[in-house]
């Protein structure tokens, strides 16, 4: 079981910590599909690994914990501050080389006022890459756990949001 | 309705893929916390699982309620909880053993109520009717 416990999903201004490039699709309430592109100018790529680029693995975890987290917040037009919890599975079938356009396609399973839950693949073409269960928690703003979170920033700021932005000027 | 060992068995499962345990450790007087090592981001997972499992609704605090002992200072004393405490745990965990815990109600012990037979007197509940 990889458990991620209280890892921040959107952290945007220390750094841009922005795995999806535009959505591709977007069913309020129940699925989204997101395009990551992979490319050599991406700088983390040369050191995983040197002379052999792959695509992090836990990058793609938040590829698509971004786009099901999206999901899930859009249901309550983003009153709530929404934090991955926990990752029950995820399973890895190949590797992600630059050139390749990642896919992640999220379902909603699960959205209440605690929090929700996602099901979300990754594919490069046909290819199967990888497949994980998502958990997400809520925290509002008077939360007291929300203390106990040395993180300033992990709502939907306007950095990730503008993710939304582009793929609405691409419709 | 489904007989308490069939309730117990999908219980079983449900916590073996949300926790990563083994079946074995899963038994009726197993604690969540202590025997099955669940964090409290885990009891959220559990209830999405059990509520597909077993196609039920699980109202948020109906099954694992929160800040049990915080509505009254009373509830608590040095650490122990006080007899109006322990009537509060009896109303709000009705299908928890408080009979067991009142033999050494530290606050610590709090969590020792939630086990998987709880779990599965209120399915047995829920689903009886």
């Amino acid at each position: 079981m990889f458990d991620v416990q209280c890892s921040l999903l959107f952290n945007l201004h220390v750094m841009r910590w922005i795995w999806i490039d535009r959505f591709l699709e977007f069913e309020s309430g129940s699925h989204a599909r997101a395009v990551k592109n992979v490319t050599l100018a991406e700088d983390h790529l040369h050191d995983h690994f040197p002379g052999f680029p792959v695509m992090p693995a836990s990058l793609m975890i938040e590829g698509m914990a971004q786009t099901g987290g999206i999901l899930l917040g859009e249901v309550n037009q983003f009153r709530h501050i929404v934090i991955l919890a926990k990752v029950p599975k995820v399973v890895f079938h190949s590797l992600v080389r630059p050139g390749d356009s990642l896919i992640y396609t999220a379902k909603l399973l699960d959205a209440r006022d605690e929090g929700g839950s996602v099901e979300c693949t990754a594919h490069v073409g046909e290819r199967l890459v990888a497949e994980a269960d998502i958990v997400f928690v809520h925290l509002d703003q008077n939360d007291p756990q929300l203390g106990r979170i040395d993180q300033k920033n992990f709502v939907f700021s306007s950095g990730l949001m503008s993710v939304f932005d582009i793929s609405a000027h691409e419709q | 309705m489904p007989t308490r060992d069939e309730i117990f068995a999908k219980v079983q499962e449900t916590l073996v893929d949300a926790l990563g345990v083994d079946d074995d450790e899963v038994t009726p007087e197993a604690t969540l916390v202590g025997d099955l090592g669940a964090e409290s981001i885990d009891f959220l997972d559990i209830v999405f699982r059990l509520e597909k499992n077993f196609d039920v609704k699980i109202p948020r605090g109906e099954l694992f309620p929160e800040n049990l002992t915080a509505a009254d200072p009373s509830f608590v004393q040095d650490g122990v909880v006080t007899e109006a405490g322990l009537a509060e745990l009896k109303n709000r965990l009705p299908h928890a053993d408080v009979h067991s815990f009142a033999d050494d109600p530290k606050v610590e012990n709090i969590q020792d109520l939630f086990t998987v037979g709880m779990i599965v007197k209120y399915l047995e509940t829920k689903l009886g009717g």
